[in-house]
């Protein structure tokens, strides 16, 4: 097969370039430029890649494949950075890996992908695909302290069928890399990524202040009767549920509410937990319909069990048990190890 | 594999691959007063006098570089102190990144300088050096250096030509329309790569950038590459079937045209064999990967060292902003024969059915 793998640079994405090409496939590396990397760590003249990219050459070198570098910035800011700005400012708190995946790996490198006529696109994600009776099926990694179906339930079903996730049977990181110490690939000790690419120095308040100025005007902190108990320095540094950044006088209590409209942010008594969660742009990866399952509300989130009912292109969530449902991340569904769809909490 | 990306590097020609082994094969530094440093700069000066009468220069008007990038940051060094700095907006890189201070000369939708523009900035900057080039590398447009040679002298401005894409290619005598300097690059003409040329005007002075050891009469530092300008030597001046080249370069166009591209910077004077096509709705990154997969090499704007393609400043410069992130260069070296064309328009063809086919499904 001609496969087409989103290589970052690290040592995941290099290991999957290396067992395609082990396979006997024609593979083509492919590292989107996602942001300028000089600009972003504020080095006047640095280039606009960084080491990433060019251990991602390395690695394809190494691996006698061919390597592509694709300028993705101005897709990346529109798509995933400035929207993160944008979320920050609505009161919610949300999850930029999500938007990055639906918008640039699965969406125009695996148009490119089409593009170029190859016949699947490859990632680093842990994560199991299956061949199921009624299509493709997405299943939790093996490794599940690894697992990110919670980040990837935006997939697509039609996407899903394209896609190729040759980690998720990985029994742990450490045997990936000795897959790539194996492989003679100069990553193979390579540090893990952190949490939000763009933001490489300093905290993820710089990035939206940049892009969204008003989510980070100072503002009142308030009890749910209206009394006011300290002031706050953006509406971006709060999340629901949270008990950090509250004055004393609102000492105990935790973020009941965020108004965007007002810059206010509404503190309570703890238990802001609620079992009607209202969800939007649902994504399905089995036939939709009202059915019970586990949710995951949070990246790193124990299971709730509960009723999921579609409602147009979102749903209703109601939970056996009351949980934190921030706006802004998502509910993504599970039946044991299978992903059966999700959506972005309203 | 068939290459087509001439301007990013022309293939070496026999000639200059003999001469640079045999100065590798050279005993000696050209500074060493011995007799294996005689030997060695024999070899430089008679390079120097070679490149010299190809530029209709006198060879103590020659200062050999590491190539263009810095023959071209030379000239703005030392012509364009205490001058204001006048550039092309369809300028290389290496003056771009030499002159950020300076005010852009606009070009035309076809690509060639607009010279009333040029004539209105020299009225309010007359004491300016301006820098325009001989040939486009991304469109091959020329932008008519006569005319501009002669508004520069009439304002009194000094006028630096970058001639790396036109010498071997499309040669003039740029000294005698009014040039106060040029610069050429050896592989961009069938030399290896590290070496090129500042060629000045009879007895123009200019300070160094770098003095070090006091080379090239002190205009220059650093230990020239031998090797490299004694290549270049032996591969300026020689034959380039330009009739030959500009026949299957039309080939190409016509074809690509057929299949749906446009080519942008066409119908107006340009090197036989450079053509810039767009094929409206294909990224260029796609088109290429997908052409290079299929064994042809061609190239698109200015590749940052990542690979990483910018949108072309150049097609941008004459409008076409919409089209250049999905135009490709297809420039044919000297050696270019009608297989290699043939084999490229079969590729081209298979490759636009498929993009083109996939694109609009997905619309």
């Amino acid at each position: 097969m001609k496969i087409v793998v989103a290589m970052s640079g690290g040592v995941n994405s290099s290991v999957v370039a290396g067992l395609m090409a082990r396979e006997g496939h024609e593979v083509i590396g492919v590292t989107l430029q996602l942001y300028d990397h000089g600009a972003a760590v504020g080095r006047k003249g640095a280039c606009c890649a960084g080491q990433d990219i060019h251990d991602a050459k390395r690695v394809a070198d190494r691996l006698g494949i061919a390597h592509y570098v694709v300028d993705s910035e101005a897709r990346f800011k529109q798509s995933v950075i400035s929207a993160f700005a944008d979320s920050y400012a609505h009161g919610q708190t949300p999850v930029p890996c999500i938007a990055c995946n639906q918008h640039l790996k699965f969406g125009d490198l695996l148009e490119m992908a089409r593009d170029l006529g190859a016949d699947a696109l490859a990632t680093g994600h842990y994560v199991q695909r299956f061949e199921g009776p009624n299509g493709a099926e997405m299943h939790k990694a093996v490794d599940e302290s690894r697992d990110q179906s919670w980040f990837l339930f935006a997939t697509t079903r039609a996407q899903l069928e394209y896609c190729r996730f040759p980690l998720g049977g990985f029994a742990s990181k450490a045997e990936v890399r000795a897959v790539a110490v194996e492989m003679g690939l100069a990553v193979a000790e390579k540090a893990d990524s952190q949490d939000i690419c763009f933001v490489p120095a300093g905290t993820y308040a710089d990035v939206v202040e940049k892009y969204r100025p008003d989510a980070l005007a100072p503002g009142e902190i308030v009890s749910e009767d209206g009394a006011v108990l300290g002031a706050h320095q953006g509406i971006a540094r709060y999340t629901l549920g949270q008990a950090k950044r509250l004055p004393n006088e609102a000492a105990h209590m935790v973020v009941k509410r965020i108004e965007p409209g007002t810059r206010r942010i509404i503190v309570g008594p703890r238990g802001v937990q609620s079992t009607t969660v209202k969800l939007r742009d649902v994504n399905w990866l089995v036939e939709p319909g009202e059915m019970r399952a586990d949710v995951k509300l949070r990246a790193r989130d124990t299971l709730h069990k509960g009723l999921i009912m579609p409602q147009g292109s979102g749903a209703t969530l109601l939970l056996d048990e009351p949980a934190l449902a921030a706006p802004g991340q998502a509910a993504v569904f599970y039946d044991g190890s299978r992903i059966l769809g999700g959506g972005f909490i309203v | 594999m068939i290459y087509l990306d001439a301007n990013a590097t022309e293939p070496l020609r026999p000639e200059a691959r003999e001469a640079a082994l045999a100065a590798m094969d050279t005993l000696g530094n050209p500074s060493s007063i011995h007799a294996p440093g005689r030997a060695a700069r024999k070899i430089l000066e008679e390079a120097r006098e070679t490149v010299a009468r190809a530029c209709a220069a006198r060879p103590a008007d020659v200062i050999f570089t590491s190539g263009a990038t810095e023959a071209n940051a030379l000239a703005i060094h030392a012509l364009g102190d205490g001058r204001k700095l006048l550039i092309g907006a369809t300028e290389h890189d290496s003056i771009r990144a030499a002159a950020p201070e300076a005010d852009i000369i606009p070009v035309q939708a076809n690509g060639t300088a607009d010279l009333a523009a040029l004539e209105a900035l020299l009225k309010a900057h007359p004491n300016a050096l301006v820098c325009l080039m001989a040939a486009n590398n991304e469109t091959g447009v020329l932008h008519g250096i006569e005319a501009i040679g002669a508004l520069c002298a009439a304002h009194g401005a000094l006028l630096h030509v970058d001639a790396v894409q036109a010498i071997g290619r499309c040669n003039q005598d740029w000294l005698a329309l009014g040039a106060a300097s040029f610069a050429i690059s050896g592989h961009k003409f069938g030399g290896p790569m590290g070496a090129g040329a500042l060629i000045l005007r009879r007895g123009l002075e200019i300070k160094p950038l770098t003095r070090g050891g006091g080379q090239e009469q002190g205009r220059r530092g650093g230990t020239p590459p031998l090797p490299a300008i004694a290549g270049l030597a032996a591969a300026i001046g020689k034959p380039y079937p330009a009739a030959q080249i500009a026949v299957l370069r039309d080939e190409i166009e016509a074809f690509c045209i057929a299949q749906g591209a446009v080519a942008l910077g066409a119908g107006v004077p340009r090197l036989p064999n450079t053509t810039s096509l767009a094929l409206p709705g294909i990224r260029a990154e796609t088109q290429l990967i997908a052409l290079d997969m299929a064994g042809l090499a061609v190239s698109a704007g200015s590749a940052c060292a990542s690979g990483k393609l910018a949108p072309s400043h150049v097609l941008e410069a004459m409008g076409h902003a919409a089209l250049a992130g999905q135009a490709i260069r297809v420039s044919l070296p000297w050696s270019a024969t009608s297989a290699a064309v043939e084999k490229f328009c079969a590729a081209y063809a298979a490759m636009a059915k498929r993009a083109l086919r996939a694109a609009a499904a997905l619309a």
